[in-house]
């Protein structure tokens, strides 16, 4: 059993402009130990997949589909069973460097109301159990006494995964945790979230809009645009040889240095993404792809098979035409 | 090889853009035409905005309302009803009539014509008070901020050693030294309620300044006196303008409670008198409640109308709340 | 440590601020058009050349104004605020202080009633933003707000103890307590209690809507950051991540101003204390108004102006108790 399956998602926000489409149809799958990446562009819907998995979207959005967390139906799922789930089965890093953590609260306190809340430790045994979650993510454990503002961005991102681990989730989601720091900062938080996933098992979502950081740490890749994965399939692959336009352009995006390709002409895709509310018909991409023919304004491209375990959704597919070179 | 070529198809813009050019706009004559007809258009945006907001328009149409009963009072209330020895005046005390609607005062004077006067000194003083207090405040607030360092330091300190006394304390104190008249309120209410004003001013100045046009015309070599008329005040305006409104109506309930006081003019008659005397007449006691809602219900409604087009103003030409 | 010079230094700073009030105040009486001891004696039968001239030697007006300073501070810094004309000569600290508790009754009460019922109003009004609770108190409090306090307490005083119309009288029209009624212990507190029913009640009443919207606010603002998205992941109760995390974080800023705003309570309490003809300070600064007693007036001023220093200070010390970002600047 996968431990995080999502069958045919769509969560339309209620806004007062109308009914806005962030994710159109999303399926994925994660397994017990696998680290699954999920990239694209500001706005593509990545962002509303991580509340959408523990159910924190705002009140009077619409959400359809399956999320199966180890097999149960976070959906259907009753309060109760609902916030004794959230934390204990998966758990969210997100961004630390802003204002996750509660300013006017010591961090080993927040820390410690995690374990408490579900009944993991009394509130003694909470603080021991802090410090040693702190020393895990590589922070002294005198540190639980400190406030966040006494911390650096790099601290406090370590502060919030060594948060999503204090119950010992089976999945843990990383909503953009390098985004906001430093360079050097980001290279080491992602050392030690590789470091933490391999020694505890962990299955890992891992989102982010920086293709580079995912080859690193995911062993598969999906891409995302405009509310739906466009492309899928082991990171190596998927980023060496995309199957998808837009994938070519993202990878383009984040050249790697020595690498032929990059050479000679620069790369980069015009225009932005589309608003949610304005999403062109046909294939959504198609306004921005430099291999756009007749058929794709017309008709919505499935994901197809694109080689071992990959998919993509793009109409030259079925035509049998390759999109890298 | 670009893939394309394998298709035969020639590249052209991606489908459903246009690249239609727009036709370029009438060119005004003058720098001086082309900043009037700028700022006409934006008064016209600001004003379809406005019409929008609800609440804004009904206060709008109150406030209306009450300056049409203020300008036009001669026609509306015969002004020899003020007099305390009008033969037209009928029996004091008397509850609403057919000849008096809103009944009598202790002179026998109508209290509905009494309300329809006193509307013009309340809001004359209002109106009077406000302008002596934005202007102080505005002012200090754009010195300050705009030059920063010790200025700033010293007024921000003033302002806030003003903020701090106590508004109906320190009125009491000046109006009852410098004597009852309308001008002596109007110069107390404007002296004491400048601080809010100035603070939020020079906020306001603090983040213009920083503004790349402004730093561009002071590297151009403009004066102090060209930036502040016409690159800081033209932006700090609007700002002034939704806050001038909100202070209208803080200084109306300021005159209305002075005058209660007994600090107003007793040559004049506005709505703070009338409750003034009505009170010390013992009209509460009494159950003469003609003579007591009238005028109140009328502070009340001009204090909302002011209010309520103030926050819909706000809400359009505050920039920090448009961020929201 | 980090709090102790952030307390010296508010303490300083209210001390200057005070200073500058009684600054203000030395020259707030002579910079006025005219002879401040002619305006004392006008309109009085006594105003005559030579009682002026008296005044002026009496109130030091003839000596330079260096000297006049020197006496002002060392009168303030013994207390001695000058003699009341209103009561033929009596020192005006001692007036002062024998209608001072009256008025901290009264305020006392009111404004931690206020306070505490506009607090919770507001934090329900903002927890659920655009319910009916949340405009229906943003309606409730515009309009007591665009009523002059005063008005709603002779609209109360008439109708619940004046009687009118469909109201019955039901309680006294003014007063401390029932005149000539020597009641002691228990009967006395009940008098007391029911004489300052309705000033409680209009005090209470008008300022509470300024309370519930700062609350309000703050705690809209604070709903929206990320650290409660964060309690709310970690599976906490919605109450819990409500009087948990969102109102610690909503309380400091509306410390401060509601602090601030101290000063309009006071304002209320001199007209209301007038309309219920309360006994206390704001009572007597409506009487040294009509009798243009100065020196009463002026030592009124300064109490009340220390008493919001005063008030401001313990707020900002408060405040750095419980923000604990404060401490560390």
């Amino acid at each position: 059993m996968s431990v995080l399956s999502v069958r045919d998602l769509e969560v339309v926000y209620a806004t007062q402009a109308g009914p806005i489409p962030a994710v159109r149809g999303v399926s994925l799958e994660i397994e017990t130990g696998e680290v699954v990446g999920l990239a694209g562009e500001s706005g593509c819907g990545k962002s509303t997949i991580v509340n959408a998995i523990l159910r924190l979207l705002p009140p009077g959005t619409t959400v359809t589909g399956e999320v199966l967390l180890s097999g149960e139906d976070i959906l259907t799922m009753k309060p109760g069973r609902l916030r004794a789930v959230r934390w204990t089965e998966a758990s969210v890093v997100f961004q630390g460097a802003m204002h996750a953590l509660n300013p006017v609260q010591r961090i080993g306190d927040q820390l410690a109301e995690a374990i408490v809340i579900h009944g993991r430790a009394g509130e003694r045994e909470a603080l021991v159990r802090v410090g040693s979650l702190l020393e895990q993510v590589g922070l002294p454990p005198r540190r639980l006494r400190d406030y966040p503002h006494e911390l650096s961005g790099g601290q406090k991102q370590r502060v919030m995964i060594a948060m999503a681990l204090a119950c010992s989730p089976t999945l843990v989601i990383a909503d953009e945790p390098t985004t906001a720091l430093d360079v050097m900062v980001q290279a080491q938080v992602l050392r030690l979230l590789k470091d933490l996933q391999r020694e505890l098992g962990l299955a890992m979502l891992f989102i982010t809009h920086d293709l580079s950081v995912l080859v690193e740490v995911c062993d598969r890749l999906a891409i995302m645009y405009a509310g739906k994965i466009v492309e899928e399939g082991p990171s190596v692959e998927v980023f060496g040889k995309p199957a998808h336009p837009y994938t070519e352009a993202l990878a383009a995006a984040f050249p790697a240095i020595g690498d032929p390709r990059f050479r000679r002409a620069p790369s980069g895709l015009g225009g932005d993404p589309p608003q949610p509310d304005a999403i062109p018909a046909g294939c959504a991409f198609h306004p921005r792809c430099p291999l756009a023919f007749d058929e794709c304004p017309e008709t919505v491209p499935d994901l197809y098979d694109a080689g071992e375990r990959r998919r993509a959704a793009c109409l030259l597919i079925p035509r049998g035409a390759k999109v890298s070179t | 090889m670009r893939p394309t070529e394998a298709f035969g198809h020639a590249d052209g813009p991606p489908v459903g853009v246009e690249l239609e050019p727009t036709p370029p706009p009438e060119v005004p004559k003058s720098p001086r035409k082309i900043g009037w007809a700028r700022r006409r258009m934006s008064a016209r945006r600001i004003w379809r905005t406005y019409r929008k907001n609800t609440l804004g328009m009904v206060g709008l149409v109150i406030l209306a309302l009450f300056i049409a009963v203020a300008v036009f009072a001669p026609l509306l209330a015969d002004k020899e009803g003020l007099e305390a020895t009008c033969p037209c005046n009928g029996v004091p005390f008397s509850p609403p009539s057919w000849d008096f609607p809103l009944g009598t005062d202790n002179f026998g004077r109508s209290v509905l014509t009494l309300t329809i006067w006193g509307s013009r000194i309340s809001l004359t003083i209002g109106l009077l008070a406000t302008a002596i207090s934005m202007l102080i405040g505005s002012v200090i607030g754009i010195v300050a901020g705009y030059y920063g360092r010790w200025p700033e330091t010293v007024l921000m300190r003033l302002t806030d050693w003003f903020l701090v006394i106590p508004f109906l304390p320190l009125a009491i104190v000046l109006a009852s030294i410098l004597g009852r008249s309308m001008v002596v309120i109007i110069f107390v209410i404007g002296v004491t309620s400048w601080p809010s004003t100035a603070r939020i001013i020079r906020a306001q100045v603090l983040s213009v300044k920083t503004r790349p046009y402004v730093e561009r015309s002071r590297a151009l070599g403009s004066s102090h006196w060209h930036l502040n008329t016409r690159h800081i005040l033209p932006n700090v305006a609007p700002l002034i303008f939704a806050n001038t409104v909100l202070t209208v109506a803080i200084a109306i309930l300021s005159e209305s409670t002075l005058a209660f006081l007994g600090l107003g003019d007793p040559l004049q008659i506005s709505w703070g008198t009338i409750l003034e005397s009505a009170f010390a007449a013992g009209a509460a006691s009494a159950g003469q409640w003609w003579w007591l809602i009238p005028p109140g219900l009328a502070i009340v409604f001009v204090v909302l109308s002011f209010t309520l087009c103030g926050f819909a103003l706000d809400e359009i030409l505050n920039p920090k709340l448009r961020r929201r | 440590m980090g709090t102790r010079r952030y307390i010296v230094g508010k303490v300083l700073q209210a001390a200057l601020t005070l200073a500058f009030v009684m600054v203000f105040n030395f020259f707030l009486f002579r910079i006025i058009p005219g002879d401040p001891a002619a305006l004392l004696l006008r309109g009085t039968s006594a105003f005559n050349p030579e009682n002026v001239a008296e005044v002026r030697a009496e109130l030091g007006l003839d000596e330079p104004l260096p000297q006049q300073f020197l006496t002002y501070i060392t009168d303030m810094a013994t207390l001695n605020f000058g003699e009341s004309f209103y009561l033929r000569g009596a020192p005006v600290s001692e007036v002062i202080a024998d209608r001072i508790w009256p008025t901290v009754l009264l305020l006392g009460t009111s404004a931690i009633a206020s306070a505490a019922i506009g607090l919770i109003i507001g934090i329900h009004a903002g927890w659920r933003h655009g319910s009916r609770f949340d405009v229906g108190s943003l309606s409730f409090t515009l309009f007591v707000y665009a009523m002059p306090e005063f008005w709603f307490g002779i609209l109360v005083l008439m109708a619940f103890a004046g009687g009118v119309g469909p109201f019955p009288a039901i309680f006294p029209t003014g007063g401390y307590e029932t005149p000539g009624a020597d009641l002691t212990g228990w009967a006395h507190v009940a008098d007391v209690l029911n004489h300052m029913f309705l000033p409680f009640m209009v005090l209470t009443v008008s300022y509470l809507g300024e309370y519930a919207l700062i609350m309000r606010n703050s705690l809209i603002d604070v709903m929206n950051d990320d650290f409660v998205q964060t309690a709310r992941a970690k599976g906490i109760r919605e109450k819990q991540v409500l009087w948990g995390h969102v109102v610690p974080n909503a309380l400091l800023p509306t410390i401060t101003l509601t602090l601030l705003s101290l000063g309009f309570i006071f304002g209320g309490a001199i007209t209301i204390e007038y309309v219920f003809s309360w006994p206390g300070l704001g009572l007597l600064t409506v009487q040294a108004i009509d009798t243009k007693d100065f020196a009463l007036l002026q030592g009124l001023f300064l109490l009340f102006s220390a008493a919001v220093i005063f008030a401001n200070l313990i707020a900002d010390i408060g405040y750095s108790y419980l923000d604990p970002r404060v401490r560390a600047a």
